[in-house]
């Protein structure tokens, strides 16, 4: 959809789709993950059909994200290789934080909070994926100590990427203008220009 | 399986007391590995009481059979041949549930009363609770629960649970026809084992004694061992069995503090959100842009 003919084109259909995949899949997963992460989220498992469904679907879903995972990141990495403006501003993150990114250092089309929150989570996601194998005690048995080990740190990634993830959402609630980058792939010039300067020139020139 | 429900010490995943208004003595089974002359009546005893019959396998060249525990077979005699002082001997082990006192099966289980412990000592699977998810395979030291590739529940000696609640002995322990099983008050079972402690210590087995491991803060299913300086020779019953360090770290209080946590990053946003307000596109910099287009 095309509401001003000036907006920037910031993602097209595919990738948009594929962030929508990855996005539902992991929700699922968090939610169903949760209900066997302690007893207060155990009613979450009725979302699914009750616990032995919860149980049943949850590695599948899975392994059905690790799929489009895979293909999000091929999409994406080169765009979030590191550079010494993106330590920069996240030496300096505390004034993001605040509210006030006025003298944040000229960011690209992602800035260094963005492509840290990427990397985090291609590591919360591998060891996610290598680990939940481990524990599928429907499909593999590993030897015990292995499967109590991937059991430790299934619970310890799956946490950490479910707070990476709620502050990846809120950082696209809180900076207005964002999420419509998710719904139709466009976002105003003045948001690129305030929010991703460098980009914002690369695309118009200016 | 379930019977007695107003004496449950501990209820799997869940984190209120569960029904206790009833006290029961504890109680255990003692198993006289020296008195056991391997002929498997427990095990006939076991399938015909709880009315499971598992399929019939093939012989593994050992009197091993079936040759370990499965969802349908919860005891199994395990055979080990010893060379002790340029003496053979045969130490057959009935091996099963050994009814923690810490299980480390209900403490890793997910479910809500998949597993429980009664005030007696003997922890019991509720099947119709469970999810099949392994974690009780993941939590026991003794290698014990087994998944059933039929309906995926967990299944394991219930320790006659359903006899014992009317006031009976376990199946096992009315079958053993030279009484290597016996059962009553965990009190009791323990003086009837000094006896037979006595007894083989008298006979030259000076280091026997009463396998009861603190470390999973005993059992209610005690062996008598002649060589009990080394259970490892009865085919690999742990020294000194505990809750592996793994499971505890898994299970312990950082989960709570985790969940916390994640309710603190969004509480810790929606305040955020209140407090800064939303980071929006300045009005400078829209009449910028604007100004640009126009040129
Ligand atoms: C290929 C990917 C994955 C596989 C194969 C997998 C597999 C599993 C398995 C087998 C379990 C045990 C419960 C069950 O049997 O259903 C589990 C639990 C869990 N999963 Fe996953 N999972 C994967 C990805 C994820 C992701 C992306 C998350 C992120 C939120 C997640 C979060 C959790 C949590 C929090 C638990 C509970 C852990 C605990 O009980 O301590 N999983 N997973
Ligand atoms: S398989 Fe069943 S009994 Fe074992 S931990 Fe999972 S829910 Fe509990
Ligand atoms: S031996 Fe294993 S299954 Fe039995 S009570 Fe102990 S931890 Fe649970």
């Amino acid at each position: 959809m095309i509401r001003d003919p000036k907006d920037l084109q910031r993602y097209t259909p595919q990738e948009r789709a594929n962030h929508w995949v990855v996005g539902i899949s992991f929700i699922l997963l968090a939610l169903s993950g949760l209900a066997f992460f302690h007893p207060a989220f155990y009613p979450l498992t009725y979302l699914f059909g009750g616990g032995t469904w919860a149980r049943i679907l949850h590695p599948y879903i899975g392994v059905f994200m690790a799929f489009f995972f895979v293909l999000m990141f091929l999409r994406f990495r080169k765009l979030n290789a590191m550079t010494k403006t993106d330590k920069e501003w996240l030496s300096r993150i505390g004034e993001m934080v605040d509210g006030d990114d006025h003298n944040m250092p000229e960011q690209g089309k992602y800035n260094g909070g963005q492509k840290a929150m990427f990397w985090a989570s291609v590591v919360c996601m591998v060891l996610l994926v290598v680990s939940g194998v481990l524990i599928w005690r429907a499909q593999f048995s590993p030897p015990l100590e292995l499967v109590r080990f991937g059991a430790v740190v299934h619970a310890v990634a799956g946490a950490a990427m479910i707070a990476l993830i709620m502050i990846h959402v809120y950082a696209a609630i809180w900076v207005k203008g964002t999420i419509r980058a998710m719904w139709y792939g466009t976002v105003t010039r003045a948001w690129a220009k305030q929010h991703h300067r460098a980009w914002y020139r690369e695309m118009t020139g200016k | 399986m379930a019977l007695q429900s107003l004496d449950i010490k501990q209820r799997s995943a869940t984190t209120t007391p569960a029904p206790s208004v009833r006290k029961t003595a504890e109680v255990a089974k003692l198993i006289d590995v020296s008195a056991c002359i391997g002929c498997k009546a427990c095990q006939a005893a076991c399938m015909e009481w709880n009315d499971i019959r598992d399929e019939v396998g093939i012989n593994y060249g050992v009197y091993d059979n079936p040759v370990d525990l499965t969802a349908k077979s919860w005891t199994v005699m395990r055979f080990a041949e010893v060379e002790e002082k340029g003496r053979l001997e045969w130490l057959i082990r009935k091996d099963g549930c050994m009814h923690c006192g810490d299980p480390g099966c209900l403490k890793a289980c997910p479910a809500p009363g998949a597993i429980v412990q009664y005030a007696n000592g003997i922890v019991d699977f509720h099947e119709e609770n469970c999810i099949g998810c392994g974690y009780c395979v993941t939590g026991c030291p003794f290698n014990i629960p087994r998944i059933s590739k039929e309906d995926s529940k967990a299944y394991k000696c219930t320790l006659c649970s359903d006899r014992v609640a009317v006031g009976q002995a376990p199946a096992c322990a009315k079958a053993c026809p030279t009484g290597a099983i016996q059962f009553g008050s965990k009190e009791d079972m323990k003086d009837y084992a000094a006896k037979r402690i006595g007894d083989l210590k008298e006979r030259g087995f000076d280091k026997a004694g009463l396998y009861d491991p603190a470390g999973v803060g005993g059992t209610h299913v005690l062996y008598v061992l002649h060589h009990a300086d080394r259970p490892q020779l009865y085919n690999g019953l742990p020294a000194d069995p505990g809750i592996s360090p793994l499971v505890s770290l898994w299970k312990g209080m950082a989960k709570p503090l985790a969940s916390l946590a994640l309710g603190a990053v969004a509480l810790g946003s929606l305040f955020h959100y209140v407090m800064k307000g939303p980071n929006e596109v300045s009005k400078e910099t829209e009449k910028e842009v604007e100004k640009e287009g126009s040129q």
